[in-house]
């Protein structure tokens, strides 16, 4: 049984396909998602993200547990609002989910995890809360939706659809949020653009919708949140890491702090294990199509491209490669498609930010 | 979703239509190019490839994903659409006008052998 989010009508309306992903029931594009991809680029899109989970962790607890269950430190978040991605491991060093922590007090922080991963999550959680005994609760917030509003126009026409938003969200900063009544305004997104990620209660996701639409936001699918990511070298759970990958090797090496004494789950495994791959981005130098799994050959031995797809704005194949820790920039590698192989550039992602091709 | 009377079908979603001159013409459904989504590669065949009936031929890739051709009937390929090989989205704004490859087939009774119009739209469900 898929689950459907509280504007599911919305995307039938906007003539949405819909495709199951990660148990919900979730708009791939409403028509073109190589125009939606376009429209974050170069105007606004909105991405209804409310199959994600939000969680509270509150109480006098949340800070040594949080120090404790997650990778990156949550120490460094000092300042209300102020948001941190980090990667959850189990004992291995694998990757359990990949979140973004908000801080509003040191008695309460909000995560917000992967739809797929969002059972399997709460349940660790609750299983290491049961096991350390902090003082603290875990609350998932399901009555909560989500939307993303993204590119270069994204918060003007948010403010046209909330105008009450405006005066508390006019100065703030990149990867942080402030609440303004019911609702959350978080300067972040999935894409590489500028915009706002607005959480607020379901009820009132419906109106905020079509409030945006009514400002010329166009509605964008899970097909266009792909190749936008991909495109700002931003890693998808369950394909660029895993349980059984390690986050060094994943490329989230700078998310992850084994500074000082602090212990967290996985440490002590990253530690004795290190790192054995780089995760780089590959643009295809001939005609063709990049798809995860894809066979990479270098010259310092086998790789495998974890996420493909073709990039709107580079008009080329591009990917994300677990490669040996030998492959440079600048060389040319091959991939296997089908039964040829394919040159390729290695490049270091992201491949665009703010409308810009770096690569 | 279009399915025009004048072509054939096939389950795997190519039409095919037979030319005056015995050959045919094949490229993908309205219906297939719509499950597709927007197409950015065309890998076509090689004029005079041999291929058996099915035989996987071509391949479309949209953003989404790689999807195989094949050849509707036994016989060999004549011709390959190059202009679809800078503009694949054409499969996208006419399914039926964007040909991917004509083949000369070993027997064109093997044409008269697949789906019509209302055989292929019982197949799709449409």
């Amino acid at each position: 049984m898929t689950r459907r989010t509280v504007l599911y009508d919305a995307h039938l309306q906007a003539g949405a396909r819909m495709v199951d992903f990660g148990g919900w029931e979730m708009p791939l594009h409403y028509g073109s998602q190589i125009e939606e991809h376009h429209a974050v680029r170069r105007d606004c899109g909105m991405f209804d993200v409310s199959h994600m989970c939000a969680v509270d962790i509150i109480g006098p607890g949340a800070r040594p547990f949080l120090q404790r269950l997650l990778a990156n430190d949550v120490a460094r978040l000092a300042q209300p609002g102020k948001a941190l991605y980090s990667a959850m491991l189990n004992p291995s060093g694998g990757v359990i989910d990949d979140l973004i922590v908000y801080f509003f007090d040191s008695a309460h922080y909000r995560i917000v995890v992967n739809a797929a991963a969002a059972d399997k999550d709460l349940a660790w959680m609750a299983a290491r809360l049961a096991e350390w005994g902090m003082d603290m609760t875990i609350t998932p917030r399901r009555e909560l939706g989500m939307i993303a509003v993204q590119g270069p126009s994204a918060r003007e026409r948010a403010w046209q659809a909330l105008p009450q938003c405006r005066a508390a969200s006019a100065e703030l900063q990149p990867f942080f949020a402030v609440p303004v009544d019911d609702l959350l305004v978080a300067r972040t997104g999935y894409t590489g653009e500028d915009g706002f990620e607005i959480t607020l209660p379901t009820q009132y996701a419906p109106a905020l919708w079509q409030a945006l639409l009514e400002a010329g936001v166009r509605p964008c699918g899970l097909g266009a949140r792909d190749t936008l990511r991909l495109e700002a070298g931003m890693n998808l759970y369950g394909q660029d890491m895993d349980e059984s990958v390690s986050p060094l090797d994943a490329g989230m090496g700078w998310s992850v702090n084994l500074d000082g004494t602090r212990d967290f789950v996985g440490k002590t495994a990253l530690i004795e294990n290190g790192q054995h791959s780089r995760l780089l981005g590959l643009v295809l130098l001939e005609r063709g199509v990049l798809r995860t799994q894809q066979n990479v050959i270098t010259a310092h031995g086998a790789g495998i491209i974890t996420s493909g797809t073709f990039s709107p704005s580079l008009q080329q194949a591009i990917a994300l490669a677990r490669l040996p820790m030998a492959v440079a920039t600048g060389e040319t590698v091959e991939v296997e498609i089908r039964d040829r192989r394919h040159a390729a550039r290695v490049v270091r992602p992201p491949f665009v930010r703010h409308g810009k091709i770096l690569v | 979703m279009s399915i025009p009377a004048t072509l054939k079908y096939t389950p795997s979603h190519e039409w095919v239509r037979l030319e005056a001159d015995g050959s045919i013409t094949v490229g993908i459904t309205d219906h297939a190019q719509a499950l597709l989504g927007d197409m950015v590669f065309i890998e076509l065949p090689t004029v005079g490839k041999s291929a058996a009936a099915e035989e996987q031929v071509a391949v479309v890739e949209s953003v989404k994903a790689a999807s195989d051709i094949y050849a509707p009937v036994a016989g060999v390929v004549t011709e390959a659409n190059q202009n679809l090989a800078d503009a694949p989205e054409r499969v996208n704004e006419d399914a039926y006008a964007a040909w991917l490859f004509k083949m000369q087939p070993a027997s064109v009774a093997d044409v008269d052998g697949l789906l019509d119009a209302a055989g292929y739209a019982s197949e799709i469900g449409a």
